[in-house]
C-alpha cells in the first residue's frame, strides 16, 4: 500500500469524522481490556514473556543452524522447501507452482509476508485468482483495500457498510448487517471456493527446526479448510518464524492469543509435519530484509514479533489514526519499527508516528523494546538525511540557543514579551499548536527573574 | 543535603508558579535547594526528534551546572527520564553521578526524603499519569504488566488534607501531547487530549494535575479552547498548598 | 549462489552472540488438572459438555440429541450402530454434507480448554474442520492442567498433522460481533468419561 501521503496527513483525514475515530478507538480499547483480563489469569505472565524473549534471542543468534535444521527435518518429512531472498522471488515460486500444476484459481488464509509481498497483484497480473478466506480478509479484498490491522483486518469496516458490500458482491438482502447473517453468507460463498480451488496458500505461525512441522493458528479453521481439500498446500514464512523445539509452543501459544484478542488460545492451532497422501506441501522461506534487520543492532529485535497485534490494540495513536494511516502491510508500533527497514525514505515518517508512551513495549509478549526502537530509528533517519531540511535548520537553532545560557536567557525574554504584546503572532493558523488548542499564557517574569529577585544572594 | 533545582525549560518561561512551588516544598521538606543560574534544557526536544546528535553542548552544560550537588531534582518525569538515559559528556564521571542522582520530584520525597506531606486542597482532583514518568521511571505500575500495583505520586495526593481523588476510566493512557508530536502529528495529538480531558470530566474534576507540566500544558490548551471550568495544576503547587 | 547460499551466508553475517536457550523447568512443575475448570472454560469458548461416565452413555446422549442427523460419522468402533464408520477412505470432499463426525482426542487442557488430535483420531484430516458438529470423546484421565503439561505428554510423538481444538469455528470480524461457525464446526460437543 504505497502512499504519497504521511502518516501525519492519513491521520488528520481520518479524524476528520471524529465518532467514528471514536469508535475505532473504543472498540480496540476494548480488546486491549479483554488481553488485561486473559494475562490476569496467568500469575506467571512475566515469566513467561521473559522466556518466549529470551528464546527468540537464542534463534536470532543461531538463526542460520535453526533454519538448515529445519531445512533438513522438513525434507525428511516429506515437504519441499524453497528460499526466497525477496517479495519478487517468493511471488515467482508461488507462481511457478501454480504453473507446473496448470492452477489459475486458488485460496489463501491470513499471511501477513504475503501482503508484504504484495503478492495478490502479482498474480493478479498474471491471470490468476486469489481469495482470501479470512472474513475480514475477504471483506478487504472486496472492498479492493488492504488490511487494517495484522489480526482484525476490517476493524475499520461497520456493519452496515459490510452489509452493502456483501449485497453488492454476494447478493445479501439489501440492508442486512446482521454480523450472524452475514458470516453465514461469507461462509457459504466461501465454502464454494474450498470445495474447488486445487491450490491453497497459508501463512506461518510458528516453524520447529527439531521436528520441521509448522504451526498455523486461525479461529475460522480457513487454513484448515483450504490445505485439507487442496491438492497442492503453500506454507509462506518469514524466516524469523523459527522456534528451537516443538516443547516451546508451549510459551508460545500461551502468549499469542491472550496478547491478540483475550482468547486462551485460538480455535485451532494446526501441527503440519508432513504432507496428507496424494498432496503436495510446499514452505517458501522468505528472506526480504530480515537478514539486514537482524544485523542492525538497535532493531534486530523487532523480529521476535509474533504478530499477536497487541501493541496495535494498545497504541493509543493507532487507535486514533487508523491501519490504513500506516501506509504499509504491518501497521501500528511494530510496523513502524520494522517498515524503515524495508525502505526509509518511504517510511521515514513512520517512527515519528509515536508519542514513545511504551505501552506498547509493555504489553508485547516477546517484550520487544518497540518505543526504544522508535526512537533509535529517529536518529537514523535524521543522520542518513531522511528529514526534511526545514526541520534540521530549526533543530540546529534550538540546540544553540539552549547550549547558551545568555541566548536562552534573552530569547526567552522577548518570546515571552511578544507573546504578550503580539499575540497574533502565535494566536493563528500558521501554528499547529492554536488550530485546536489554546497558547499557555506568557507571564512577565520566568523562574529565572524570579529567582534573582527573591532568593539569590 | 543539597538539592541541585533542575527546571525544565519550558517550566522557567512558562509556569514559573511550578518551579517555585518545588522549591518551597524541597525546602519545607529540610533540604537545601539551589536553583543554578546557567542551566537551560536537558535537550529532550533535539533528541526526541532525532537530533540526539547535536545535543552535545546542551549535555556539557548541564554537567558543569549540576555534577556538584548530592541529589538533583525535577518537577517533570520526562526530562528527569532523559537525562537518564541520554546524558553524556566529556567528564563522564560527573554525567555518571547526575544520571545515578536525578529524581523526579514525587519519587524524590517518596524513595529519598520519605517524609509526610502537610498540604490543603479541598478539591476533586484527576491524576494524568505522564507516560514516561510512570513508564520509564516506574513512579507508578502499569496498567498493561501482572504486578502489584502503586503509585508515588498519588500516595503523595492521599496524604493532602481534603482533597478527594477519582478513578478514570483509563487510569494511564498517554494525553498525546509527545514533544513535537504534538505539532507535527497535530490530529492525533489534539484528539488523544480531548479524550484524556473527557475521561477526567465525565468524573466530575475541579483539577487535573500531574507531574509533568508538558501533559498539562497540552490538556490545559485544549481545556481553554472548550471554554471548560476545569484546571490544571501540577503536583508540587497542590503538595505545597496551605 | 543460490537465493538458499545467499540468505544463509547472509543470516549467519548477522546474527548476533550466542545465548543459550532459558531454563523453563519452573513452567513444567506439575500443576493439578481440573476437570471444573476444563469444563468451565470449554463453555466460555462455545462448546457444550457432557459429564458422562462411560461410552455406552455417550451413546445413549447420541442417540437422544442428534438421531434427527441425517449424516454421522465417527472413528470410534463402539459407536458403530449410530454413526458411519465406513467413510474411512473416502475423497476429504465428501465430507462436505457430514452432519456430525465423532472423534477420541488424546488430551484435553484444561486452561483453554483444547482438545489435541492427531491423523489418526481425524482419520481425514478434514474431517474435524468440514462437519457441522463435531462431537469429541474424551476420558479425564487425559486432561492436563497447561499447555506445558501437553507439551510433555505429546513428547517427540510422531504425525503427519495434528490440531490443538478449542470450540466450534468461531470469527469475530464483523465489528467484533462473536460468531460461532466461521468456516466450520457451528458446535463442538466433548463427552468427558470420568
Amino acid at each position: 500500500m504505497h502512499s504519497d501521503k504521511t502518516h501525519s496527513e492519513l491521520a488528520e483525514k481520518f479524524n476528520i469524522d471524529e465518532p467514528r475515530v471514536n469508535w475505532h478507538d473504543e472498540t480496540l480499547w476494548w480488546i486491549r481490556q479483554k488481553r488485561d483480563k486473559a494475562v490476569w489469569q496467568l500469575p506467571e505472565w512475566e515469566s513467561l514473556r521473559e522466556a518466549a524473549s529470551q528464546i527468540k534471542h537464542n534463534v536470532l543468534a543461531h538463526l542460520s543452524e535453526y533454519l538448515e535444521a529445519f531445512e533438513r527435518n522438513a525434507i525428511a518429512n516429506g515437504i519441499t522447501v524453497h528460499w526466497a531472498a525477496d517479495a519478487k522471488e517468493h511471488n515467482e515460486i508461488v507462481y511457478s507452482l501454480l504453473q507446473k500444476h496448470g492452477i489459475t484459481q486458488m485460496v489463501k488464509s491470513k499471511s501477513m509476508l504475503t501482503e508484504e509481498c504484495h503478492l495478490n497483484d502479482y498474480l493478479a497480473e498474471h491471470g490468476v485468482e486469489v481469495i482470501d478466506t479470512d472474513l475480514g480478509e475477504r471483506i478487504v479484498q472486496l472492498a479492493k483495500e488492504p488490511p487494517s490491522h495484522i489480526v482484525l483486518p476490517c476493524i475499520h469496516w461497520k456493519k452496515e457498510e459490510i452489509g452493502e458490500l456483501f449485497h453488492k458482491y454476494l447478493g445479501t438482502p439489501e440492508g442486512n448487517a446482521d454480523p450472524q447473517f452475514l458470516t453465514h453468507a461469507a461462509r457459504l460463498h466461501l465454502r464454494e471456493k474450498f470445495l474447488t480451488r486445487k491450490l491453497a496458500l497459508t501463512g506461518v505461525n510458528f516453524a520447529i527446526a527439531e521436528t520441521g512441522e509448522f504451526v498455523v493458528c486461525t479461529n475460522e479453521g480457513n487454513a484448515d479448510m483450504g490445505a485439507h481439500l487442496a491438492d497442492v498446500h503453500i506454507a509462506s514464512m518469514g524466516i524469523e518464524k523459527l522456534i528451537p523445539k516443538r516443547e516451546h509452543l508451549g510459551i508460545f501459544l500461551r502468549l499469542l492469543t491472550r496478547s491478540a484478542t483475550g482468547q486462551p488460545i485460538t480455535t485451532y492451532s494446526s501441527h503440519f509435519k508432513q504432507p496428507r497422501k496424494g498432496q503436495e506441501m510446499h514452505i517458501v522461506l522468505v528472506d526480504n530484509g530480515r537478514s539486514v534487520q537482524l544485523g542492525r543492532e538497535a532493531f534486530r529485535n523487532s523480529l521476535k514479533c509474533i504478530r499477536c497485534g497487541a501493541c496495535m490494540n494498545t497504541c493509543p495513536v493507532y487507535r486514533r489514526s487508523g491501519g490504513h494511516s500506516y501506509h504499509t502491510a504491518v501497521a501500528g508500533p511494530i510496523g513502524s519499527i520494522l517498515a524503515p527497514n524495508l525502505d526509509m525514505k518511504q517510511y521515514a515518517d513512520l517512527p515519528f508516528a509515536s508519542t514513545l508512551c511504551g505501552s506498547c513495549s509493555n504489553v508485547c509478549p516477546v517484550k520487544i523494546d518497540i518505543h526504544d526502537q522508535l526512537y533509535k530509528w529517529r536518529q537514523v533517519l535524521v543522520q542518513d538525511g531522511y528529514t526534511p531540511k526545514a526541520k534540521t535548520l530549526a533543530m540546529k537553532a534550538m540546540a544553540t540557543t539552549l547550549s547558551k545560557p545568555g541566548m536562552y536567557k534573552s530569547a526567552g525574554k522577548v518570546g515571552r514579551w511578544m507573546i504578550r504584546k503580539v499575540p497574533g503572532l502565535v494566536n493563528n493558523k500558521l501554528n499547529p499548536w492554536y488550530k485546536q488548542r489554546e497558547m499557555p499564557e506568557a507571564p512577565k517574569q520566568s523562574f529565572r527573574e524570579w529567582y534573582a529577585q527573591n532568593k539569590k544572594k | 543535603m543539597r538539592v541541585g533545582l533542575f527546571v525544565p525549560c519550558y517550566v522557567d518561561q512558562f509556569y514559573p508558579q511550578v518551579a517555585i512551588a518545588t522549591l518551597q516544598l524541597l525546602e519545607k521538606l529540610g533540604c537545601e535547594v539551589v536553583f543554578p543560574t546557567r542551566q537551560t534544557c536537558c535537550g529532550q526536544p533535539m533528541a526526541n526528534s532525532g537530533y540526539e546528535h547535536l545535543t552535545g553542548d546542551c549535555n556539557e552544560l548541564f554537567v558543569d551546572n549540576f555534577k556538584e550537588f548530592d541529589y538533583i531534582v525535577c518537577p517533570s518525569g520526562s526530562c528527569t527520564l532523559h537525562i537518564k538515559d541520554h546524558l553524556h559528556a566529556q567528564d563522564e564521571g560527573g554525567a555518571q553521578h547526575i544520571r545515578k542522582r536525578i529524581y523526579e520530584l514525587t519519587e524524590f520525597i517518596t524513595d529519598v526524603l520519605k517524609q509526610p506531606i502537610k498540604a490543603t486542597f479541598p478539591h476533586r482532583v484527576g491524576m494524568h499519569q505522564s507516560c514516561h514518568g510512570q513508564r520509564g521511571l516506574h513512579i507508578s505500575q502499569m496498567s498493561e504488566l501482572v504486578a502489584a500495583p502503586f503509585s508515588k505520586p498519588e500516595s503523595l495526593l492521599q496524604q493532602v488534607s481534603g482533597l478527594e481523588l477519582v478513578t478514570l476510566d483509563r487510569k494511564d493512557e498517554c494525553c498525546g501531547f509527545g514533544g513535537t508530536f504534538c505539532v507535527f502529528e497535530e490530529a492525533v495529538s489534539v484528539k488523544m487530549g480531548k479524550d484524556r480531558v473527557s475521561d477526567h470530566v465525565k468524573h466530575g474534576v475541579e483539577y487535573i494535575t500531574g507531574a509533568d507540566m508538558s501533559c498539562l500544558m497540552h490538556l490545559e490548551g485544549i481545556l481553554k479552547r472548550q471554554n471548560s471550568p476545569v484546571r490544571v495544576k501540577h503536583i508540587a503547587e497542590i503538595l505545597n498548598a496551605e | 549462489m543460490s537465493a538458499r547460499e545467499r540468505i544463509l551466508a547472509a543470516v549467519k553475517n548477522s546474527q548476533p552472540e550466542h545465548t543459550p536457550l532459558p531454563d523453563i523447568a519452573f513452567l513444567k512443575e506439575p500443576v493439578l488438572a481440573s476437570k471444573e475448570q476444563f469444563a468451565t472454560i470449554v463453555q466460555a469458548i462455545g462448546a457444550t459438555i457432557f459429564f458422562v461416565k462411560d461410552i455406552t452413555e455417550v451413546k445413549e446422549i447420541l442417540q437422544e440429541k442428534f438421531q434427527q442427523l441425517p449424516r454421522k460419522i465417527t472413528s470410534i468402533a463402539a459407536l458403530a450402530g449410530i454413526a458411519d464408520v465406513n467413510w474411512i477412505a473416502a475423497d476429504p470432499h465428501s465430507l462436505e454434507n457430514v452432519d456430525l463426525a465423532i472423534l477420541d482426542a488424546r488430551l484435553g487442557v484444561c486452561e483453554n480448554g483444547a482438545v489435541w488430535l492427531t491423523e489418526n483420531e481425524m482419520v481425514q484430516r478434514v474431517t474435524p474442520f468440514i462437519a457441522d458438529s463435531l462431537a469429541i470423546v474424551l476420558t479425564a484421565d487425559k486432561l492436563v492442567a497447561t499447555m506445558h503439561a501437553a507439551y510433555e505428554v505429546i513428547g517427540d510423538s510422531q504425525y503427519g498433522f495434528a490440531s490443538f481444538i478449542a470450540g466450534p469455528s468461531k470469527t469475530a470480524d464483523i465489528e467484533q460481533s462473536l460468531v460461532l461457525g466461521a468456516h466450520g464446526p457451528r458446535n463442538m460437543f466433548i463427552f468427558l468419561i470420568h
